[in-house]
């Protein structure tokens, strides 16, 4: 049984939480739409929870405070780059400190479906300046456990297809002109997301995962991995 | 932080800062309707005032749900939307943008909310300075005054409610002013603004910002050629018009 690691904020933080009471554990599972997040996720929960294990789950674009409005600029496409950025970094603010802050500080377990590096990742493969985001994102408290379901392009495209005959403008990156293809574009795109997770892994030291495998033998490795997470209380 | 001049933008920014009441929009107003007048290419633009993040601004702040950090990041999120869609496209083409209210008015705020200064410039960074700030400086008592005239029911975030100043809303704004006050005249100097007195007449004041304005930016240059030239397809759209117009009558 190794220490607990005392909780910290990748940059400046958040006024008035001091990281020092964010007890609880906060994962979170990472990857394209397609790599099987979702299924992990609910899997996870009924098993955290039928162990005894209170969990509260966190995701992109579900916040009371924007959600709303951000589902609609992204349906017209009308924002820029910078403002879109923000409008995401306020959907994250308004989750972390209404639900993440206070669950962590009442110990439970906070399972988040994607995080900062999904919206890093976005913006940096658009050639947003990455110190700014750091900055940005410094609010943010850094899990106990990151695991990123990493799932080959040509895979993704027939499971996204399967699922919903058609791929998704921005799962796409239809916006920077890859192609004009949309199959075309999604390859070369989820080639660049996968690149730019890659680079950030050597920052943010997350956890890949083969997720090209049966979503069982995914669960598998992730209980065995958050088990030893959650050992260390 | 370089500004628009030395980024080489063809248009000028001009802010104006100051606490409510200081009586900056009265005088960013009459500088607006003297550049029309005088046949210039002026753009205005106030604080928090994009169309699509309207409505969650205001939603927000009606259920009290912002904390300093999301109250920054959507005011953040305003400016970034004015900024790109309107500010630098005007900018580009040599406009005179007029701001009432620019990336200041957040260090101020956000600041005094708690948030740390280098986040938020940090946030801001993406935004040049202004070729011109006038910070409008009245004292405390003559801004208050102005606002609390009339005792008019103030809002929770604006008398900065959620700070826990004061139960009282009218004390809690006193507090609160004061020290976005304090915040403005401490970055007063990095920022080279031009601090006007706003104790002073209207009329006077606005001579001042007039003469300011002529001797900073080279007025002519942002003429509009008048009148509006039509594209040669919209000509002739009207003569087309014109003359089924005649056969008409």
């Amino acid at each position: 049984m190794s220490t607990p690691k005392i909780r910290r904020f990748y940059g400046h933080g958040i006024p008035r939480v001091n990281p020092e009471e964010l007890g609880g554990k906060l994962i979170v599972v990472e990857g394209a739409d397609g790599s099987g997040r979702s299924t992990q996720i609910a899997e996870l929960v009924n098993w955290l929870e039928t162990s005894g294990r209170p969990t509260v789950q966190v995701g992109l674009k579900r916040s009371t405070l924007v959600s709303a409005e951000l589902e609609k600029a992204q349906q017209g496409n009308v924002l820029s780059r910078t403002t879109l950025s923000l409008f995401y970094a306020t959907d994250f603010a308004d989750q972390l400190e209404n639900i993440i802050v206070p669950a962590l500080k009442a110990g439970f377990i906070v399972l988040s479906d994607r995080y900062i590096y999904t919206l890093m990742a976005r913006d940096l493969v658009r050639g947003m300046d990455e110190k700014w985001l750091k900055n940005l994102y410094g609010i943010a408290p850094v899990p106990d456990a990151v695991f990123y379901l990493s799932v080959e392009p040509e895979e993704l495209v027939q499971r996204n297809l399967s699922k919903n005959a058609t791929l998704d403008y921005w799962e796409s990156g239809m916006d920077l002109g890859f192609s004009r293809e949309v199959f075309d574009s999604f390859l070369k795109y989820q080639a660049a997301m996968q690149g730019a997770f890659k680079t950030m892994q050597k920052t943010y030291g997350f956890d890949i995962v083969d997720a090209n495998r049966s979503a069982n033998a995914v669960n598998k490795e992730l209980r065995k991995k958050i088990s030893s997470v959650l050992d260390t209380e | 932080m370089k500004s628009f001049a030395e980024l080489n933008f063809p248009g000028r920014l001009i802010a104006v800062e100051g606490l409510d009441g200081s009586g900056k929009s009265t005088q960013i107003y009459l500088l607006k309707r003297w550049l029309e007048a005088e046949g210039i290419k002026v753009y205005f633009s106030e604080w928090n005032s994009s169309e699509i993040v309207k409505s969650a601004t205001s939603k927000g702040k009606k259920r009290e749900l912002l904390t300093p950090t999301t109250f920054s990041l959507i005011h953040a999120t305003d400016f970034a939307d004015r900024y790109e869609r309107h500010l630098l496209p005007l900018l580009r083409a040599g406009y005179i943008v007029l701001c009432d209210r620019y990336v200041f008015t957040a260090f101020a705020r956000d600041v005094t909310r708690g948030c740390p200064p280098d986040w938020v410039r940090g946030n801001y960074s993406f935004a040049a300075r202004p070729d011109l700030t006038m910070f409008f400086k009245a004292d405390l008592e003559v801004s208050l005054n102005r606002i609390l005239e009339g005792r008019p029911k103030l809002k929770f975030f604006e008398a900065g409610m959620d700070l826990n100043l004061s139960k009282d809303p009218y004390e809690s704004f006193r507090i609160f002013q004061g020290r976005i006050l304090d915040q403005y005249l401490g970055m007063s100097q990095e920022f080279e603004f031009v601090t006007m007195d706003g104790n002073m007449n209207i009329e006077k004041q606005q001579v001042i910002v007039r003469k300011l304005v002529s001797e900073r930016i080279d007025l002519k240059k942002f003429k509009r050629r008048s009148p509006l030239p039509l594209p040669p397809s919209l000509h002739i759209d009207r003569e087309t018009t014109e003359l089924e117009e005649d056969k008409a009558a």
